[in-house]
């Protein structure tokens, strides 16, 4: 028997849904083990009934063994989604970093639904300005940016901007097979082969402006730490796996470019601002060259950790 | 500045709850990108009165990349899309480029594009086979749960592996040299973070030639197979009557996907180029109350903004048909055949929205010409692909066009070049007034005295898909 699946997106932008295509040929063989019975990016399957007059306040989702959602909640359409696949399905997974924490969309919790509606619709050279858009139709939206966690309950934790679709095959493979899915739980860090000295030189961080130093003939593990480089590397404070199973080294250092810190925290309630100036005080760097810092929770901004300016003075 | 009216339709639209009209919802739209859904209210007679396309969240990108860092934004701004992040990074390089006064070596511009059109590879594939293809193979009315692209992988599996295939090897290639092939971080203000060695162009060209030969086979079997069955119905579904806007070379009016000046043809086929700087001359932003995403128009005809069907106002379309009806030629030879024989049968500017998925075909091919081009030049493996950059106080605005369209990031930056101001419009938003229009179309030609049906009601949607949203 296949096991039925739903999956759904919410305040997000589908590089979650594109990871798991790009399972590729994997896909293909686990697919005759799957029935999916709602995807709205790959099927027809409706909230209110396939001739669309159902009952509007019930929002129809098959019932499923496992639930895949993507996104945060950010608006009530998306908790009414939320809440429906909660019902709907036995195991609720939450895969991507928006999911789990947030994630960039999550960034707008620094300010108020006022003020971005006055930068939206009353604020650009092109726009002929309006009131902002209030037909009831559009759902409203919540005073903040939410992780999956805040509204409803979640099993599976798999977070990445988006995850490397070996950590969504094994995740599928762990419940086909009934059992829990090994993740990896290291730090950035601990996965990339760069060298590290550890001499502890460091004294400031430089912007990303110039390109790091490398010989691009070699690998990456004969580069040189791009933090110890004096780049803004966010490898010490987030969680690994970026690479796959079998990758040669973190995604944005086999591009040469410092971490971003997309997988969110090293632990799923760590704090990666907090524990990064942590880090780099604790190595006598000066945290002051760090030119703005809610920068450093652009993936996990939720859970009430970026708020809007005025709150977070008191 | 023009005068806007608004006129997009007499009657006010009843929507959830209204207990005296019938209203049909279509919740979600699927296999499109995002929240949308349709409306279509029916009148007594249970004819079509009024259709609303509603977009249904805003996350404001604009607002919350103000104060970060302007080299950082080309990461952030990505995830406005997981479809087309490649767009969005190189756009917003662009723009940053521009604030910082940066100047990029030949090299890492070459680099950019050649990533950027790989991308555009990927995601044509991707939305001709496991989008929109399901409606064609598997017919329109066919049941819902067979009808996509797990149902084209029961009926054509030879076909459905070599797709999947085909579209692995792209974004395997790109993820290769690139680190990440969604999200990307390898375009960076000032060029591009890493060179390409030799080995890695012989076996990316070599990639590109596989990838060409099955463009072709693409264009070849959708001709036999699906365009030569559509009947007239179909070829008129969602039919409006616009403008174009696009992307082409200053010096002869040639396709471009990555740089060059911006055309906006009118519906007589008459056209203005203008520079990326200029595009708060040419295009405003319309606002209705039923939906969260902005209508843009084209300010510079000075009509204002009308979405009705008989005399719209200030509306034009972006994206693969756009693209290639305000270009004079395509500068790559398979691409430019295949206009030719596509210009001779449809004209120029063709409107029909089904022509989409067609245009859409020719581009791919294009674009793996391109590629093709791009890693046949030795030069692109110079190791000098970076100039270090300085923030200050600027202003930048970058455009390419997106696999959906012409998209702008303008950025403003203060003293420290952290973003002062950004205004962005993105592809598909240039579509969203068509997208409306085209789907009042197909409901008239669809649904009539009441009877609604499932088929009828996808039909609507397939208008929509064209647009690839």
């Amino acid at each position: 028997m296949p096991v039925k699946v739903a999956e759904e997106w919410l305040n997000s932008c589908s590089g979650c849904e594109i990871a798991i295509l790009n399972l590729g040929e994997t896909l293909l063989e686990v697919l005759p083990h799957l029935e999916f019975v709602h995807i709205p990016v790959l099927m027809d399957h409706k909230y209110f009934g396939q001739t669309g007059e159902g009952d509007i306040h019930h929002i129809d989702i098959p019932k499923a063994t496992v639930g895949i959602i993507t996104g945060g909640i950010r608006n009530q359409e998306h908790l009414e989604i939320a809440e429906a696949m909660r019902q709907a399905c036995d195991v609720i997974i939450a895969l991507g970093t928006c999911a789990t924490h947030g994630g960039i969309p999550a960034l707008i919790n620094q300010w108020r639904n006022e003020e971005l509606f006055d930068r939206y619709y009353r604020g650009s050279e092109t726009t002929d300005a309006q009131a902002t858009p209030s037909d009831p139709v559009l759902p409203a939206c919540l005073d903040r940016s939410y992780a999956l966690d805040e509204k409803i309950k979640v099993d599976i934790y798999l977070p990445g901007c988006p995850p490397h679709p070996d950590w969504i095959g094994e995740t599928i493979l762990a419940l086909l097979e009934g059992r829990a899915p090994q993740l990896p739980m290291k730090s950035v860090c601990d996965t990339c082969p760069t060298i590290k000295t550890g001499k502890g030189n460091l004294r400031h961080l430089n912007r990303f402006l110039r390109n790091a130093h490398y010989d691009p003939s070699k690998p990456v593990s004969e580069m040189h730490c791009l933090l110890e480089q004096g780049l803004p590397c966010m490898g010490p404070v987030t969680r690994g796996g970026c690479a796959g199973k079998n990758g040669e080294a973190p995604r944005c250092i086999l591009a040469r470019v410092p971490c971003q810190g997309c997988f969110g925290p090293v632990q799923q309630q760590g704090n990666q601002l907090l524990d990064y100036l942590n880090a780099l005080a604790s190595n006598q760097v000066d945290i002051r060259s760090i030119p703005e810092k809610s920068t450093l929770l652009e993936f996990s901004g939720a859970h009430g950790l970026l708020r809007p300016k005025a709150a977070r003075g008191r | 500045m023009a005068q806007t009216t608004i006129e997009v339709g007499a009657e006010q639209t009843m929507t959830h709850g209204a207990p005296h009209r019938r209203v049909i919802n279509i919740q979600p739209i699927t296999r499109i990108e995002g929240h949308a859904r349709i409306a279509i209210t029916l009148d007594e007679q249970g004819n079509v009165a009024d259709t609303r396309f509603n977009i249904m969240s805003l996350r404001g990108f604009e607002k919350f990349i103000e104060g970060k860092p302007a080299e950082e934004v080309p990461k952030i701004v990505n995830r406005i899309c997981g479809i087309c992040p490649w767009m969005h990074h190189t756009a917003s390089n662009k723009a940053v480029d521009g604030c910082f006064n940066a100047q990029v070596p030949p090299t890492g511009w070459k680099l950019r594009e050649l990533m950027q059109v790989m991308a555009q590879i990927n995601d044509k594939i991707l939305h001709f086979f496991f989008l929109a293809a399901p409606d064609f193979v598997l017919g329109a009315g066919a049941d819902y749960k067979v009808r996509n692209v797990l149902g084209i992988v029961q009926a054509a599996p030879e076909l459905a592996t070599q797709v999947v295939k085909m579209r692995q090897m792209g974004q395997m290639m790109i993820e290769k040299f690139a680190g990440k092939v969604i999200h990307p971080i390898v375009v960076v203000p000032g060029g591009f973070a890493k060179p390409m060695r030799e080995d890695e162009r012989q076996e990316m060209l070599a990639k590109s030639r596989e990838q060409l030969e099955f463009a072709r086979f693409c264009i070849d079997f959708a001709k036999k197979n699906i365009f030569a069955n559509l009947d007239e119905a179909t070829l008129k579904l969602g039919e409006i009557r616009t403008g174009f806007l696009g992307t082409v070379k200053p010096e002869d009016g040639s396709l471009t996907l990555f740089d060059g000046v911006l055309r906006l043809m009118k519906p007589d086929g008459s056209y203005q180029d203008f520079t990326y700087q200029q595009y708060v001359d040419f295009l405003g932003e319309h606002i209705e109350d039923w939906s969260y995403c902005k209508f843009p128009y084209a300010r510079t005809w000075n009509e204002g903004f009308s979405m009705d069907l008989k005399q719209p106002k200030g509306i034009y379309r972006v994206n693969t048909l756009a693209r290639l009806n305000v270009c004079d030629r395509i500068n790559t030879p398979y691409a430019q055949a295949e206009l030719e024989e596509f210009r001779a049968r449809f004209g120029r500017p063709a409107q029909s929205t089904m022509l989409y998925h067609w245009a859409r075909l020719i581009e791919l091919v294009y674009a793996c010409e391109r590629v093709i081009e791009l890693l046949e030049d030795e030069t692109i493996t110079d190791p000098h692909v970076r100039n270090e950059v300085t923030p200050q106080a600027g202003r930048g605005i970058g455009c390419v066009e997106a696999p959906r369209g012409t998209l702008i990031h303008d950025y403003s930056t203060d003293d420290n070049g952290c973003i002062s101001r950004a205004n962005l419009i993105v592809g598909t938003t240039h579509n969203v007034a068509p997208m409306n229009m085209s789907i009042r179309a197909a409901a008239d030609a669809v649904i009539h005295k009441g009877v609604i049906t499932e088929e009828a009601l996808n039909k609507v949607e397939m208008a929509v898909r064209c647009y690839d949203p």
